[in-house]
């Protein structure tokens, strides 16, 4: 699929078990790599614009956890975490996501979806991000289908896929 | 994991991936059961049910037509879905557009 212009954000399903999220930033690969690995900056953007974020954890090295929080604009608190398991600077991080439930030990990896961000250098100075989320078995990908977790949503999306012409 | 036991519910519905592959065959147009089966290759029972619970949450609806029954889509029962992965969708593009101000802050500081 062409991406009409760089603002454009491309959403894809390269296998069974996951989801792809293209997005080309007007920036240099190290600043998008830094922007996205510094917890004052991780804050600016991560909650989109539905709350404020309290907490971004980051110990960033492979093996490290990092913890998310977010209290959103309807007072309610969404919380993830995981481990880094790849960090190549600038170019590529690996890490696990746990979408943490009522219960959810702080260091569950249970149900853990799995990450692959990568940054490539595009035209005119511009960096090409691709989020690829992995759930790695129709098991977990069904769990998280039923928890509403972010990772869940491919079959959604390859039904909305089908069916966009007629759901105007 | 054990799926929920009730179906009546559209994202139940379509969580069974025998399903999401009549509902796929469907936007093709409307279709009598024993084309279902054949394009399927499942037992015409198993696609019975499956249609039933897809009729049920409003998916599909069903006319006679002489001894046939036909089937087709009703796009507006998955509605709920689309709205649900939109603002999944809209959330990574609010992301991505304060994460083009932060980077313009960066750019600016070198």
């Amino acid at each position: 699929m062409a991406q009409a212009s760089s603002s454009t954000m491309d959403v894809t399903f390269p296998s069974d078990t996951e989801i792809l999220i293209t997005r080309t930033l007007n920036a240099p690969a190290h600043l998008v790599y830094r922007a996205w690995t510094t917890p004052e900056l991780v804050k600016k953007w991560w909650p989109g614009r539905r709350g404020e974020m309290t907490v971004a954890a980051m110990d960033f090295r492979v093996g490290g956890a990092w913890r998310y929080v977010m209290v959103a604009h309807g007072e309610f608190q969404v919380a993830f975490h995981g481990t880094y398991r790849e960090i190549v600077p600038n170019e590529r991080i690996v890490h696990t996501e746990v979408m943490e439930m009522p219960g959810t030990a702080p260091d569950s990896e249970e149900g853990a979806v799995l990450n692959t961000v990568t940054f490539d250098g595009a035209d005119g100075g511009a960096t090409t991000v691709r989020i690829r989320t992995d759930a790695g078995s129709k098991e977990v990908r069904d769990m998280i289908a039923q928890s509403g977790m972010e990772g869940g949503v491919r079959e959604q999306f390859e039904i909305i896929e089908e069916l966009a012409a007629s759901l105007t | 994991m054990a799926r929920a036991a009730t179906t009546a519910d559209t994202f139940n519905a379509v969580a069974e991936p025998r399903r999401r592959e009549i509902l796929d065959a469907l936007t093709q147009g409307e279709r009598p059961v024993n084309e279902l089966v054949t394009l399927l290759g499942l037992a015409q029972p198993h696609v019975s049910r499956h249609l039933r619970v897809l009729r049920e949450v409003g998916a599909v609806v069903v006319r006679d037509e002489g001894r046939q029954r036909l089937y087709r889509l009703n796009p507006q029962a998955l509605k709920p879905i689309h709205d649900w992965v939109a603002s999944y969708q809209h959330l990574w593009e609010e992301r991505f557009d304060l994460l083009e101000d932060v980077l313009e802050d960066l750019k600016e500081e070198h």
